[in-house]
């Protein structure tokens, strides 16, 4: 900046005069207003407030006028200033505003692209379901327990009132461990769970029991050699059929939704007497026997309107004595029903083999909880 | 048990209006259980006629076969009363034989509807018919010929054939052994409708003639084994003659197929009655017939032409010859009744049903007789049954009984059972007063004491003698209860006590296998069956322990009779499955018990009548098989998938690795690795896993043989630990952990080692070196080549520092640095880069 020339004559300061300040400012604010992008407004701004501008020169002879006449100009160049200023701060925020606009549009992506770069993971259907089943059982109260699945044959058969001579024994084929009379099977049924259960505890009992089990049977859709089973057992004072039906109502409608009930068929297994067959409303018609079409006949339950579900019945006081609990003091119920077969139910699995095939398509169906 | 409702009607006064689905769901509510109705009629529509053949012309045909030109007189059943000409294919009638006629109009089951039409060069107004064309039989013998009586020409076939005949098909559990006869089924029947019941066993109340010592002489040494043998004799009998049709049918109906008239008999009154008969051709036995037990060794052909050597315990009915039969089990060969018999010795005798179980099963037969008999008959009918037959082969087979009748031996006494009143009711839960008790028991036979009873509340009951399986006192509440029916049995929840939950271990599963589905893992579950060839796919050596398995007596097959004593067999397999089905790659895992002998003997079976002592009870668990719980997984194929993202990346031994470590990092376990050999692991890519010092299993690479033996893509890989080890150590809570917000400080060291420094070992060193400061420690590359020289290695590891209370200054973090670059030069021989 340059001293004061007292020599000046302000009007004679052409930068200074009015019509050229106004001329400037005009032309900055005409500028800005052009400018297209941030890079030209870059420019403007340089051009119309960097030091060699108009405004910035009509500036720095303002020191050079007398006393007297810098305020007026002071105050005109300074209100110049100020509205170029404004309007490159203005402009800025506006072509800011474009540019981020147009920056996000050009960086659109196409959001239907696959993303499945690391495949999903899943639990199997039998676990899951049988986790629903304990946790079903869990929240009334039960525990869930659980034993080997090669077994005793004394707790697979003859604790459970099945002698070597019951016709029982033939009516679920057993594989046995080599030699046969080794005495150790692969459990039939997971009702040694139960006998081992109430062979530690004392009643109050109440436990189901999930898992694998064994029988010999033939391999296709709806048999398998090697599939899953739940019992449970109730040991406790009073225990009548009563509290069955209430039970297997409850984890029926709990499985299966509301209004899918049981109904008990007299039936015989050597561990509970009385015995039942459990059958429950069938899930498709609902007990009409009708297809959803309103078609005769119901292709689920072939028009009988109930399904099989499992047996079940009152605990055979002479289990209770062989497994050491008090048969005078003490009643019980037990029932037991296929995992796999309820699961094929829930879900319409139709058949069984595709439990024990290992496809992944049929596993990550059904993710990791049911 | 197949029952025709007309023959149950025979024996029940059922109201007329009781349809066989009424009938079904009747018995079914009482336990018997409906498996399926069979309604022959129902598929076929009218008219269908008998017809009489009046004229029968053979006409060979070009294709060889040979039809018959027929004109049948049908009556007025096809509206004109001219004899009706139809094209017949079978060979097995006359002129003159009466016949079944479909007429135009009507329609055979599976839709099969009938029309005048031209075929060989007549115009067939009709089908005389098969059985198997009618649904009522599966025989492809010709056509029906009916009994010259069955009717006149033109009367309506479907009652001659028995088609409005319904037949129920029973499943009939082991205990209501009564039930596999009519006479125990219209029992039922009656007691569910609340019908007069006639009992077939009291051959309409005439006397049976009595035991005298004219009879075939009969020595029954077991009386244990046989407690009543009744034999009569049925001499003229004419083995030509022909099972009556109404017989036939009904044999037919319950699923037994007529042979002659003797042996229908036998089967018949089986039927009707429920006690099997033995009948011998008299002609055939040399003197007294016996009953003894086997001695071991002994043979017999049996009337299937069987040779069986017989064991000790075999009830055998003996003569002078030797064993002639297998008693209550299956007849002999040599004394079986034949056609030319035409003295006919009946046997009709009670046998124990334990050795009748027993022999059944030693020899693999199983008979209707054997059925019944195993399961327990009524051994009060016996001479009834007897006398039945006797009846039939007289009546119908023109033979003359024997004044004779031998009877040794008598029905068993029926056992008491004493119960509580009051039972019925705090069994079942439903309201059951005692005159409900008493009347449900008498309704099923019993005869209850109430007298006799010290306690007032205790009733003394005698079962029927058709109901041996009746022995305790809830036998006796199911009576009660099935006949009050089951469908009044309230529905009431019981309350427990609080309850413990989910076990650790039960909880800790679960949270195994979710991490292990969110690390991408699909579970499978599949057989636990394994036999040497897929052990040998392993390559397990000879004298690996996991070759040593628990063998099933009776496998599935007997290429994999051992229990398995590792998941990867079924899970290289599942793997294999799903890349041959196209999966581009797979990651499964199982968890599964796996099994390894005992080797400490027999289980022992122990008594019932008392629980076994803790002593007793270890003897047996000590005698089950040693049951891990183990995790498999195996990795194959892909395992990130190739995509518009860039390659794919196939599975390998770091992935295997990974999944333990993050198993390990979910559960709070420090997992640490160390090479191992072992198979069916690639021997330079396996890690020993060991969790808090503990081995726990493998982990890496599969062996290139095992990968091309299971038909999976080089460089798979898996795992296998014992994941009840894994779960015992998990952290069960875990501590709050405590960190600084002060500034980060970062120091990357490269290291040159030897190949044979592990990474495990320089990290152990520059961890101790680097003191309290250090925060974490990372390695983040590895470098061979040229630079650092062959059998070296470069490893750069990024260290963080940070102070829990200040910001750390640069000397200090680069003391820290150099005294753990120290640490590993002086314990790993490291070289700075
Ligand atoms: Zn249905």
């Amino acid at each position: 900046m340059s001293g004061p020339n007292t020599d000046y004559d302000p009007v004679e300061v052409s930068t200074l005069k009015p019509d050229e300040v106004d001329a400037a400012r005009d032309a900055a604010l005409a500028a800005i207003g052009a400018a297209a992008d941030l890079d030209a407004l870059k420019q403007v701004r340089i051009d119309h407030t960097g030091d060699r501008s108009p405004l910035a020169l009509a500036n720095r002879e303002i020191g050079a006028l007398p006393p007297q006449a810098r305020k007026e100009a002071g105050q005109r160049v300074g209100q110049a200033r100020g509205a170029v200023g404004k309007a490159l701060a203005a402009r800025q925020v506006v072509l800011e505003a474009e540019h981020e606009e147009r920056m996000l549009a050009e960086e659109t992506v196409d959001v239907t692209l696959p993303t499945d770069r690391v495949p999903a993971g899943a639990r199997h259907p039998v676990t899951t379901g049988s986790e629903l089943i304990a946790d079903i059982f869990v929240a009334m109260g039960w525990e869930v327990a659980e034993g080997p699945v090669i077994e005793a044959e004394w707790l697979n058969f003859d604790a459970l009132n099945l002698g070597p001579d019951h016709p029982a024994r033939t009516m679920q084929d057993t594989f046995w461990t080599d030699p046969a009379d080794n005495g150790v099977v692969l459990r039939t049924h997971t009702s040694p769970v139960q006998a081992r259960t109430m062979l530690t505890r004392t009643p109050p009992i109440y436990v189901v029991c999930p898992g694998r089990v064994f029988r010999t049977d033939e391999y296709d859709a709806t048999h398998s050699p090697v599939f899953h089973q739940v019992e449970g057992l109730a040991i406790d004072e009073g225990i009548t059929m009563a509290h069955l039906k209430g039970t297997l109502d409850h984890f029926a409608t709990a499985m299966f939704g509301e209004g899918i009930v049981t109904r008990f068929r007299p039936s015989f297994f050597p561990f509970t007497e009385p015995s039942a067959e459990v059958d429950l409303v069938c899930f498709v018609c609902r007990g009409t026997a009708l297809n959803a079409d309103g078609t005769d006949v119901c292709r689920t339950c072939r028009g009988e309107g109930w399904i099989e579900w499992g047996g079940c019945g009152v605990v055979n006081p002479r289990v209770l004595r062989a497994c050491g609990v008090d048969s005078d003091r003490y009643t019980g119920f037990a029932f037991g029903m296929g995992i796999d077969r309820t699961l094929m139910f829930r879900h319409g699995i139709e058949d069984l083999r595709d439990l024990f095939e290992g496809d992944v398509r049929f596993t990550t169906a059904f993710g990791s909880e049911l | 048990m197949k029952a025709p409702v007309s023959w149950i009607r025979e024996y029940v006064d059922l109201p007329a209006d009781v349809t066989t689905e009424q009938l079904a769901a009747r018995l079914t509510a009482l336990g018997l259980k409906l498996e399926a109705i069979e309604a022959p009629g129902d598929q076929i529509t009218g008219p269908l006629v008998v017809g009489r053949v009046l004229t029968r012309e053979p006409e060979p045909q070009k294709n060889g076969k040979t039809i018959n030109w027929c004109t049948v007189d049908v009556g007025a059943a096809n509206g004109t009363g001219e004899p009706q000409g139809i094209v017949c294919g079978a060979h097995n009638f006359d002129v003159g034989d009466l016949v079944v006629v479909v007429l135009p109009g009507g329609v055979l089951p599976g839709g099969f509807a009938i029309s005048a039409r031209k075929t060989y060069g007549h115009v067939s107004a009709g089908m005389i018919c098969s059985a198997a064309e009618l649904g009522i039989s599966t025989e492809h013998d010709g056509i029906i010929v009916l009994p010259a009586d069955a009717g006149e020409p033109g009367a309506d076939a479907f009652d001659v054939l028995g088609l409005h005949d319904d037949v129920i098909e029973f499943e009939i559990n082991p205990d209501r052994a009564y039930a596999l006869s009519l006479r125990g089924i219209a029992r039922d029947a009656a007691l569910g409708f609340g019908a007069a019941f006639t009992d077939p066993a009291d051959l309409g109340g005439r006397a049976l003639p009595a035991a005298n010592a004219d009879g075939y002489p009969v020595d029954v040494q077991d009386a244990e084994g046989c407690p009543l043998f009744v034999a009569r004799l049925v001499e003229g009998f004419d083995p030509t003659a022909a099972t009556p049709d109404w017989m036939a049918q009904r044999l037919v109906q319950a699923g037994m197929r007529p042979i002659s008239l003797a042996v229908d008999v036998t089967n018949y009154v089986m039927l009707e009655i429920g006690r099997p008969i033995h009948g011998y051709d008299a002609d055939r036995l040399t003197g007294t017939l016996g009953v003894r037990r086997a001695t071991a060794g002994e043979r017999l052909t049996t009337l299937d032409g069987a040779v069986r050597t017989l064991a000790h315990g075999d009830l055998v009915v003996t003569d002078d010859s030797g064993i002639i039969g297998l008693g209550g089990v299956m007849g002999g060969a040599d004394t079986e009744i034949t056609d030319a018999t035409t003295r006919v010795l009946i046997e009709a005798a009670h046998w124990d049903a334990v050795s009748m179980f027993r022999t059944g099963k030693r020899h693999k037969i199983s008979s209707e007789a054997g059925k019944r008999n195993e399961r327990g008959v009524d051994p009060t009918v016996t001479e009834a049954a007897a006398d039945r037959v006797v009846e039939l082969l007289t009546t119908h087979g023109g033979g003359t009984a024997a004044p004779g009748v031998t009877v040794v031996g008598s029905a068993p006494a029926q056992p008491t059972i004493d119960m509580a009143s009051d039972l019925p009711e705090r069994i079942t839960g439903m309201s059951v007063p005692r005159e409900t008790t008493l009347a449900h028991l008498r309704a099923v036979g019993c005869i209850v004491d109430e007298a006799r009873a010290e306690v007032a509340t205790l009733l003394t009951v005698t079962p029927p003698p058709w109901r041996p399986d009746l022995t305790d006192p809830h036998d006796l509440v199911e009576e009660v209860a099935r006949v009050v029916g089951y469908d009044q049995v309230p529905s009431v929840l019981p309350r427990p006590g609080a309850g413990r939950g989910l076990t650790r271990e039960q909880r800790l599963r679960r949270r195994a296998g979710r991490t292990l589905a969110g690390a991408g893992l699909v579970e499978v579950i599949s057989f636990p069956f394994v036999g040497d060839a897929v052990l040998d796919q392993l390559g397990l050596p000879a004298d690996d322990p996991r070759r040593h398995t628990v063998r099933l007596a009776n496998p599935i097959s007997s290429e994999e009779p051992g229990y398995t004593t590792t998941l990867l067999p079924g899970l290289l397999r599942a793997a294999a499955r799903n890349l041959g089905r196209g999966a581009p790659g797979v990651a499964l895992f199982e968890t599964g018990t796996v099994a390894f002998p005992a080797d400490r003997g027999p289980a022992p079976i122990h008594g019932v009548d008392r629980r076994p002592t803790d002593e007793e009870l270890a003897q047996l668990y000590a005698a089950i098989p040693v049951q891990p719980l183990h995790l498999g997984v195996v990795l194959a194929g892909e395992r990130e998938r190739a995509g518009w993202w860039g390659s794919g990346r196939d599975s390998a031994w770091s992935d295997a690795l990974a999944v333990v470590r993050r198993l390990g990092a979910e559960l709070g376990l420090a997992v640490e690795t160390r090479a191992a050999v072992r198979a069916p692991w690639h021997p330079g890519r396996c890690a020993e896993v060991l969790v808090g010092g503990r081995p726990v299993g493998h982990a890496g690479e599969l062996h290139p043989k095992v990968c091309a033996a299971f038909d999976l893509p080089r460089r798979s890989a898996a795992v296998e630990i014992d994941l009840d080890v894994v779960l015992a150590e998990a952290r069960d809570v875990v501590p709050g952990p405590s960190f600084s917000s002060y500034p980060l400080a970062k120091e990357d060291v490269a290291l040159v080692v030897d190949d044979a420094v592990t990474v495990a070992a320089v990290e152990d060193a520059l961890r101790s070196g680097a003191g309290e400061l250090l925060e974490s420690i990372r390695l983040f590359d590895v470098y061979t080549g040229e630079q650092v020289g062959s059998g070296r290695r470069s490893l750069a590891f990024a260290l963080r520092f940070r102070a829990p209370d200040r910001t750390l200054t640069e000397p200090e973090t680069s003391a820290a640095r150099d005294a753990a670059v120290a640490a590993a030069v002086e314990r790993c021989g490291a070289v700075q880069r």
